[in-house]
């Protein structure tokens, strides 16, 4: 938003409040003011309530262990910690620079009034709220494709994760480039410079902060879905460490998942305090992508 | 224009020497060409994505209908019947909605009309945190305290072990953000003037909110709602934990009750073989959630594309 625009909200809301104090606009305030913590108050009655489930399962066994049923006291997510971490990897090697190259091109090369790159719009739109676990489905045939009959190791799990976030990142990181001025390029090009030089030394450097963003946030997502990973044929746990792109591997969400099933009370605790970990992960990766927007998004 | 002139003659081989005429006919470049097919054909990847999902629900589709009649899937009763799922769908996406349409909307307002520039900084993403939370922590939470603590201890409803009303609520609040940023977006794309305008006539910002702001603001407030509901409508591991595994025809939320997605999963996590009839059910009710969807996504993109023309 403009400065223009800000400063014009600002007075009016300065001259506005006067006449605010009437009960009936107090109450809609107040209204507004629960409807905004509200979803907050959930998030906070989530994580403590599944802190206390899992304060007995606050040890290093948790992170180093392997599942297990025959001890449950001591079962742990190792497997699922390293499934996540090898998964969110290889997603970002997939769908990182497949998104940001698709993305300038929309921005920097393509004609946007041609209807060929509206209808590549409107698609892209449409496919940021496909549900995730069609993605699967999408990722379960093109493993079929490629000629393997088990999808469920790393390259199908990262295939079905990239999928997914693949318009989020293109999307975020068009509006990253989309926010470098113009006057930027067009210095640029005026000494010489071609589109492509333009885009690679001017526009893509200025806009690395909103690409990062973008991506984390993306990753974020990825880490924590579990419903494609179900449909491409995760195990609920394995016994080893991931050794390649061809491992069969579990992850982090699906142990969680899979947990839910079983009613005995270490498993139950087991599979909070998994939860405390996850969202350790994802909020921690939404914290420094916020950070990064914040230190170091140029407003120009 | 007049280098351009003096340069014309010497032509495209003036690269050699120390010649002052500059050539300013467009080079070819062979390695900018390439640069721009390769981001090209990767902006074409999202169509192929698109396109790929329609392929590769059809083949399985086309295998199931030929061994299963239309109308046996179209049913209520039966194995391979989907009205079921698709009732309890709607029932969850309902409950959903009915929590999420005033929060998110609220959120938004406040966000909006409301909330300082300083406020607003620190508040949106506290708002977008709540969609960040894994889908099935948000189930997990669904079965362990929103059924057994909330529903059957403090408001001591007869509620079963999964039920469609905890899958419900706990949907609702993972699409606050979606709803509440879109309908955000729409409030703030309401020009200023029309918020002076009702001010200066002497309205508080209550009824500026709602008799200026709101109305104007109206195909976005759309769009949010709908968008918000092709989300509830594909949100998976919620209803897969918390709403059961039970396909049945139910209108009573305290019943578990299996959606669509939920089947998907139980399905996909099951023992069944590729190729086997149960096997392309899950590709069937895929592709009905593929079509809703994307027929919910177009109505919403549209109402956006409204909202960005008219201010």
């Amino acid at each position: 938003m403009s400065i223009a625009a800000t400063t014009a909200r600002q007075v009016t809301l300065a001259t506005g409040k006067s006449k605010d104090k009437t009960p009936v606009s107090l109450a809609f305030l107040i209204a507004l003011w629960f409807s905004m913590f509200f979803g907050v108050l959930v998030l906070l009655a989530l994580i403590v309530n599944t802190a206390i489930d899992g304060s007995t399962r606050f040890d290093s066994e948790l992170l180093t262990n392997y599942a297990s049923i025959v001890r449950p006291e001591s079962s742990g997510f190792r497997a699922g910690i390293l499934g996540s971490l090898w998964l969110m990897v290889f997603t970002a090697l997939l769908a990182v620079p497949l998104g940001i190259s698709a993305a300038l091109y929309l921005e920097e090369f393509a004609d946007p009034t041609t209807r060929w790159n509206r209808f590549v719009e409107v698609n892209l739109q449409n496919l940021a709220a496909v549900p995730a676990i069609v993605y699967g489905l999408l990722a379960v045939a093109i493993m079929a494709l490629l000629g393997f009959q088990n999808a469920g190791i790393v390259l199908g799990g990262a295939l079905a994760l990239a999928l997914l976030i693949l318009p989020v990142i293109i999307i975020t990181t068009r509006e990253a480039v989309r926010a470098v001025p113009r006057e930027i390029r067009q210095g640029s090009l005026a000494l010489g410079a071609t589109v492509w030089q333009t885009t690679w030394r001017q526009t893509l450097p200025s806009a690395i902060p909103g690409i990062a963003t973008g991506t984390i946030l993306g990753l974020s997502r990825a880490i924590g879905e579990a419903a494609p990973l179900v449909v491409v044929g995760l195990a609920g746990s394995v016994l080893f460490d991931p050794e390649g792109v061809m491992s069969r591997i579990t992850a982090l969400p699906m142990q969680i998942y899979s947990l839910t099933s079983n009613s005995r009370e270490e498993l139950q605790q087991a599979a909070s305090a998994a939860i405390i970990v996850l969202l350790v992960m994802v909020l921690g990766l939404n914290a420094l992508a916020i950070f990064i927007r914040n230190k170091f998004q140029r407003s120009w | 224009m007049s280098t351009s002139a003096t340069a014309g003659p010497t032509g495209p081989s003036s690269g050699t020497g120390l010649s002052a005429a500059v050539d300013l006919s467009p080079k070819s470049r062979p390695g900018e060409r390439v640069i721009t097919v390769v981001l090209q054909l990767s902006a074409y990847a999202s169509i192929a994505i698109t396109f790929g999902i329609i392929a590769a629900l059809i083949q399985p589709v086309t295998e199931f209908f030929s061994e299963v009649p239309f109308g046996d899937f179209f049913a209520f009763d039966g194995t391979y019947a989907v009205l079921p799922l698709v009732t309890a769908t709607l029932m969850v996406t309902l409950i959903a909605l009915l929590v999420a349409v005033p929060l998110g909307l609220g959120a938004a307002l406040y966000l909006s009309e409301y909330a300082s520039r300083r406020a607003r900084k620190i508040l949106k993403p506290t708002v977008e945190l709540l969609a960040g939370v894994p889908s099935v922590v948000y189930g997990f939470f669904a079965l362990t305290f929103v059924t057994p603590t909330l529903l059957q201890e403090i408001l001591a409803l007869d509620v079963g072990f999964t039920n469609a009303l905890a899958a419900g609520l706990v949907l609702g609040v993972m699409i606050i953000p979606t709803i509440a940023s879109l309908a955000e977006d729409a409030f703030s794309a309401v020009p200023q003037a029309m918020r002076q305008g009702s001010l200066a006539m002497g309205a508080n910002r209550m009824q500026t909110s709602l008799r200026v702001v709101f109305p104007a603001a109206l195909s976005g407030v759309a769009a949010a709602v709908v968008l918000g509901m092709s989300r509830a409508i594909g949100e998976t591991m919620i209803v897969t934990l918390a709403a059961g595994a039970l396909k049945q025809f139910s209108l009573d939320p305290r019943d578990g009750m299996q959606t669509m997605t939920g089947f998907m999963a139980t399905t996909a996590g099951g023992e069944n073989p590729v190729g086997s009839v149960a096997y392309n059910n899950l590709f069937a009710v895929g592709m009905l959630l593929f079509v809703i969807t994307l027929v919910l996504n177009l109505v919403s993109i549209s109402f956006v594309r409204r909202f960005r023309q008219v201010y």
